[in-house]
């Protein structure tokens, strides 16, 4: 069992999956979107190679109005 | 007249007047007001993607696009130099590599008051990592030197507090930072209607953003093109340099002869 924060959130995996599985399971994949893992930025060209592990805290954060 | 456009970061734009995203009732009341505007530099805000939200809901860039705006991207509501980093880092991933930035860090939820001390230390690892910041900042002429030595691109005081409305309250600090930093000097917040606009560019500010005065009023899309005619007519004013104002003048504008009797 995997157990996560994404946004702040609790999410448990069954088994680690990658950030491209993830991203499609929210039905992120392919927006806009910018991704963080553990303070650190991940690239997008990663998101196929990076597993989720147990404890990871994620921020997956748009583009927004704002002054 | 020649050109008179705003360099900020070796980059020219033609308008001085900077525009914010937020508030607005719905995208497309954005767009028309950006349009109206004729802001070409459009801030915008960094936020966690909402886990179940409708997949297809239009996304910000879709209207605003990259290619044809310079987005700024800002760190609103944050209250540390490191979560303003983290936004930017972010923003810079999402924006494909787009390094000019806004600034700010908060100090208080009730006043929006910038943290200042927070704020150098986020412009310092910010320059440090190749950003082009531009910084939010109190009126402080002293603070506005500090951040432009650690390398910022342009300071940007406080007219008075974010979404205040309550105008130009201090324009001698203005003076004082405009005196001493190179810089553009862009007034940002504080401006509630088109005159207070004028007001900064009369000051020789180099340009205005704004949000809450467009996105606020009773119709944003008509306040949009009011500041826009008004940051045009406060900077023109500005070079054209005002007359001195006196008590009373003994030199009528009418001649003094030939007056019938």
């Amino acid at each position: 069992m995997i157990a996560v924060i994404i946004n702040g959130e609790h999410r448990q995996f069954d088994h680690p999956i990658t950030l491209v599985t993830l991203l499609e399971q929210m039905q992120l994949n392919g927006k806009r979107i910018a991704l963080e893992r553990n303070g650190e930025i991940v690239p997008r060209g990663q998101f196929d190679q990076q597993l989720l592990a147990n404890g990871d805290r994620l921020e997956i954060v748009v583009a927004v109005g704002g002054g | 007249m020649k050109q008179d456009n705003l360099l900020i970061a070796g980059k020219t734009y033609r308008s001085r007047l900077l525009i914010g995203t937020g508030k607005y009732r719905d995208f497309s009341e954005t767009q028309a007001a950006v349009e109206a505007s004729g802001a070409e530099i459009i801030t915008i805000a960094i936020r966690r993607s909402n886990i179940g939200q409708n997949p297809n809901e239009p996304n910000l860039l879709d209207i605003l696009p990259p290619s044809r705006y310079t987005l700024l991207p800002n760190t609103a509501g944050c209250y540390s130099a490191n979560d303003a980093v983290r936004t930017l880092r972010l923003a810079r991933e999402l924006l494909n590599g787009h390094s000019l930035v806004k600034l700010e860090v908060l100090g208080d939820p009730q006043s929006l008051y910038p943290n200042v001390v927070e704020t150098i230390a986020a412009a310092k690892i910010l320059v440090a990592e190749g950003f082009q910041v531009m910084v939010y900042t109190s009126d402080d002429p002293i603070v506005a030197k500090q951040l432009e030595d650690v390398g910022c691109v342009a300071i940007m005081p406080l007219a008075s507090l974010i979404g205040s409305g309550m105008g130009i309250l201090n324009p001698w600090n203005l003076q004082l930072i405009m005196e001493r930093v190179q810089v553009p000097v862009i007034v940002d917040a504080g401006v509630g209607t088109a005159s207070d606009a004028a007001i900064a560019m009369e000051l020789g500010c180099h340009g205005v953003l704004m949000n809450t005065a467009i996105a606020a009023a009773q119709q944003p899309v008509w306040m949009a093109s009011a500041m826009k005619a008004a940051v045009e007519a406060g900077r023109l004013a500005y070079l054209a340099g005002r007359m001195p104002k006196k008590l009373y003048s003994a030199s009528p504008s009418s001649p003094v002869s030939g007056l019938i009797s």
